[in-house]
C-alpha cells in the first residue's frame, strides 16, 4: 500500500447522498480476479448513457475534474455492499481522498486499507469545499495528514479527526496485516485457551 | 457490570486490545465466495503466506453462477474464470468447500446456518455485506472488504474497534399478513439507511421472540441497509432447537456443553444501550419499497410521495431523483403499480419458510399475463426440501420458473438480470439504481407479497388475496 502525507489536487464536487457501492461500481465489474483496471468502470451509470457514450453533464466526464484526486460528496457515502472493488475503482481513476460528512462502516474500513483517506466534516463545511472544487482547476485542495488538516484554495485551515492507529499505518504506508502478526503468540495463546474452553465448536471438514 | 449481548460476545473474542482501544478480534468462522476472495489469495500468495486455519473456513459459489441446467457448465467466460480460481485457490489452501455439483451449495448466508456452520456465541464473517444473517444464530456476524479477508486468512483475526449497542425493542405481535421481512422493512423506514452507521443492532421483544429462525434471519439480514454493522438476536429455546441435527453444529454430550454456554449469552438486565428505538409491532402492515433506497417505504395501502412536500431542498431533490428514476407519480396508489418481473428468493428470503409462503399463494393461481415470475431456492437442500412437499410443482403449475441454487436476481451478476425500465416485485435486499440490472426498477417485498403481484400483474395486499 502506498503511503498517504499530503496531497494536493483537483477536487471533484459529487453532491449527492446516499452514494451505494453499486453507484460506485455495479455488481457486473466485480468479475474480475485483480484489483486494478476498475477506473474506467467508476461510477458507470451515471458516467456512462446505455450506448457507452460519456454523458457530458457528469462531473468526472469534464476538465478539470477528469485528473481529480479528491471527491467531495454529502451524507452516507459507500452505502450498502461491502466490495472493496469500490475504493479499488476509486484509486485506479485517481482518487486518493474523499471528504463527506460520513461514510458507511465497510467502506469506510476498505478505503484506508487501499491507501485512500476519507475525511468526515460536517455538512456546512463540505458544502464550503463543494463550492472550492466547482471553480475548477485552479481551485486546488490541499490535505495534510500529518497536520490532520484541508487547505482550502483561499488558504483557510479546516482540522480534522481520523482514528491515531489509521493515521500511522496510512502515514507509513503499513500493511496492516504484518502488524498483527506482530501478535502471533497472543493468538497461538487464545486459540490453546479456545481449543480447551469451547471443545464444542466444530473444526470444519467437507468430505 | 450489565454487558449486552454484542459486549459479552465481542469480550470472549478480544486477542489482545491495543494502546488506542483497537483490538486483536479473533474470528471464529470465515465464508468465502467467488467474488471478492480471489484477489485477497493472491495477497497471499505474494507475500508467501498461507492459511492460519484452514480448517475455520468454508467456501462456496453463488453470486455468479446461472440459476439454469448446469450441466453445460458457465457460459460466461469471466463468470467460469471467477468460479475456476476459487476452485484453484481452495484447492492450493486447503479450503473446505461446496463446489457447484454438491447438494449441499447455496447462498452463503444460507447455508451456514443449515448446515450448522453459524453457531450462537461465534464472531463470523464473509466479504459480504448480508453477512449480518448470521446474527439471527446470536452470533456477531458482520460484511468486511477483500483487504480484511486476507487478513482473516492469514492471522485468523481482524483489527477492530468496538461498535456502539443499539436495542430495537419490537413489542406487541405482528398482524396477520406481516412476515420478517415487513418488519425489517418498518424498521428501516423508521430510523433510514444511515440509522445503525457505527452500531451492532440488537433486536429484541414480543414480535422478535414469535419469529421463527428464518424470520429472525430475514431481520438480521437487512440491519446492513440501516447502516449497522451487525444485526443479533439472543440465542433461545428456537435457537437450540433449530440448531440440534444440523451436520455440523455440535452433537451429544458436546452439543449440551455449548447449549450450557449459549444460555449465557443474553443482554444482562440493566445492560445500557447507546441507542433504543421502540417499534410497536401491531401498527406494521405488508411493506412495499417505492424509491432506491431501502428506507424509500411504504405500507402497501399507501401513495407514491409527493417531492413537493419535502421542505429540505437536498431531500427534496433526492425524492424527485426516486420518483423520475422508478417512473412515478405523486399520489399515485402502489397497488396500482404494474409488474413486469417477481423474483423470490436471495439470502434474505431464500428458505425453505419463504417458498413455502409464496407457494400458499400461488397455489390453484396463475402468473398474470406477461409476468415474468422466478423462484430461486437460497440452497441444493432448500430445493430438495421444497420439492419433497411438492411447492416446486405448485409453483411450476401456476407458472413461476423454478431455477437452481445462487444469488440470482437479487444483484444481476448472473444472468438473471431486469433490462432497462422493468418494474420488479423483488424478494431481495436492495433497490439501488440499477441493482438488479442496468434500468431496473425495484420494489422490496416479502415473498407472500411478491406472489401476489405474480398473481395480480401489479403491486398487491396479500391481505385481500388470501
Amino acid at each position: 500500500m502506498d503511503a498517504f502525507t499530503t496531497l494536493t489536487g483537483v477536487a471533484a464536487p459529487l453532491p449527492l447522498a446516499n452514494v451505494d457501492t453499486d453507484k460506485i461500481i455495479p455488481a457486473r465489474f466485480l468479475k474480475t480476479i485483480k484489483r486494478s483496471g476498475l477506473g474506467v468502470h467508476l461510477f458507470d451509470t451515471l458516467r456512462y448513457d446505455d450506448n457507452g457514450a460519456e454523458r457530458p453533464d457528469f462531473v468526472l466526464n469534464q476538465e478539470p475534474y477528469r485528473h481529480a484526486e479528491i471527491l467531495i460528496a454529502h451524507e452516507n457515502f459507500g452505502c450498502g455492499s461491502s466490495r472493496e472493488h469500490a475504493p479499488w475503482a476509486l484509486l485506479d481513476f485517481g482518487i486518493r481522498c474523499v471528504i463527506a460528512p460520513d461514510f458507511a462502516d465497510i467502506f469506510h474500513t476498505n478505503t484506508f486499507k487501499n491507501g485512500i483517506l476519507p475525511i468526515k466534516l460536517s455538512r456546512e463545511i463540505c458544502d464550503l469545499l463543494m463550492d472550492d472544487a466547482k471553480l475548477g482547476g485552479n481551485a486546488r485542495i490541499t490535505v495534510d495528514l500529518a497536520d490532520q488538516v484541508v487547505v482550502r484554495p483561499n488558504g483557510e485551515k479546516i482540522p480534522f479527526e481520523i482514528d491515531p492507529f489509521r493515521k500511522h499505518l496510512l502515514l507509513n504506508g503499513l500493511d496492516d496485516i504484518g502488524q498483527t502478526l506482530q501478535h502471533a503468540p497472543a493468538i497461538d495463546s487464545y486459540e490453546a485457551k479456545l481449543r480447551n474452553e469451547k471443545s464444542w465448536m466444530p473444526a470444519i471438514h467437507v468430505d | 457490570m450489565a454487558r449486552t449481548l454484542f459486549d459479552k460476545v465481542w469480550d470472549a473474542h478480544v486477542v489482545e486490545r491495543l494502546e488506542d482501544g483497537t483490538c486483536v478480534l479473533y474470528i471464529d468462522r470465515h465464508l468465502v465466495h467467488e467474488v471478492t476472495s480471489p484477489q485477497a489469495f493472491e495477497g497471499l500468495r505474494m507475500a508467501g503466506r498461507k492459511l492460519r486455519r484452514p480448517d475455520a473456513h468454508i467456501a462456496v459459489v453463488d453470486h455468479n453462477i446461472p440459476t439454469s441446467d448446469r450441466s453445460l457448465g458457465i457460459a460466461e467466460e469471466e463468470s467460469r474464470i471467477q468460479v475456476e480460481t476459487l476452485e484453484t485457490n481452495v484447492a492450493a489452501f486447503g479450503v473446505p468447500y461446496f463446489g457447484l455439483d454438491d447438494a449441499r451449495q447455496g447462498i452463503v448466508h444460507i447455508i451456514g446456518p443449515e448446515q450448522g456452520l453459524s453457531l450462537p456465541g461465534m464472531t463470523i464473517v464473509c466479504g459480504d455485506s448480508h453477512t449480518s444473517t448470521h446474527g439471527a444464530m446470536g452470533a456477531l456476524a458482520f460484511g468486511i472488504g477483500t483487504s480484511e479477508v486476507e487478513h482473516v486468512m492469514a492471522t485468523q483475526t481482524l483489527l477492530q474497534k468496538p461498535a456502539k449497542n443499539m436495542l430495537v425493542d419490537v413489542r406487541g405481535a405482528l398482524p396477520p399478513g406481516c412476515t420478517g421481512k415487513d418488519l425489517v422493512l418498518a424498521i428501516i423506514g423508521h430510523i433510514g439507511t444511515a440509522g445503525g452507521t457505527g452500531h451492532v443492532i440488537e433486536y429484541a421483544g414480543d414480535a422478535i421472540r414469535a419469529l421463527d429462525m428464518a424470520g429472525r434471519m430475514t431481520v438480521c439480514n437487512m440491519s446492513i441497509e440501516a447502516g449497522a454493522r451487525a444485526g443479533m438476536i439472543a440465542p433461545d429455546e428456537t435457537t437450540f432447537e433449530y440448531v440440534r441435527g444440523k451436520p455440523f453444529a455440535p452433537q451429544g454430550e458436546a452439543l449440551e456443553r455449548a447449549i450450557a454456554y449459549w444460555r449465557t449469552l443474553p443482554s444482562d438486565t440493566g445492560a445500557v444501550y447507546d441507542k433504543v428505538v421502540v417499534i410497536d409491532a401491531t401498527t406494521i402492515a405488508p411493506m412495499v419499497t417505492w424509491g432506491t433506497n431501502p428506507e424509500a417505504v411504504l405500507p402497501i395501502t399507501g401513495v407514491v410521495p409527493n417531492p413537493a412536500d419535502e421542505a429540505d431542498e437536498a431531500k427534496r431533490v433526492q425524492l424527485q431523483r426516486m420518483v423520475d428514476y422508478m417512473a412515478l407519480t405523486p399520489g399515485q396508489k402502489l397497488t396500482d403499480l404494474k409488474i413486469d418481473v417477481v423474483f423470490i428468493g436471495s439470502c434474505t428470503n431464500g428458505r425453505i419458510e419463504d417458498i413455502r409462503a409464496a407457494a400458499t399463494v400461488a397455489k390453484g393461481r396463475k402468473v398474470a399475463a406477461g409476468v415474468r415470475a422466478l423462484v430461486v431456492p437460497g440452497s441444493g437442500i432448500v430445493k430438495q426440501q421444497a420439492e419433497a412437499e411438492g411447492l416446486d410443482r405448485i409453483l411450476r403449475d401456476a407458472g413461476f420458473e423454478w431455477r437452481e441454487p445462487g444469488c440470482s436476481m437479487c444483484l444481476g451478476m448472473n444472468p438473471d438480470k431486469l433490462t432497462p425500465g422493468q418494474r420488479s416485485a423483488s424478494t431481495s435486499n436492495r433497490n439501488f439504481e440499477g441493482r438488479q440490472g442496468p434500468g431496473g426498477r425495484t420494489h422490496l417485498v416479502s415473498p407472500a407479497m411478491a406472489a401476489a403481484a405474480a398473481v395480480t400483474g401489479h403491486l398487491a395486499d396479500v391481505r385481500e388475496i388470501v
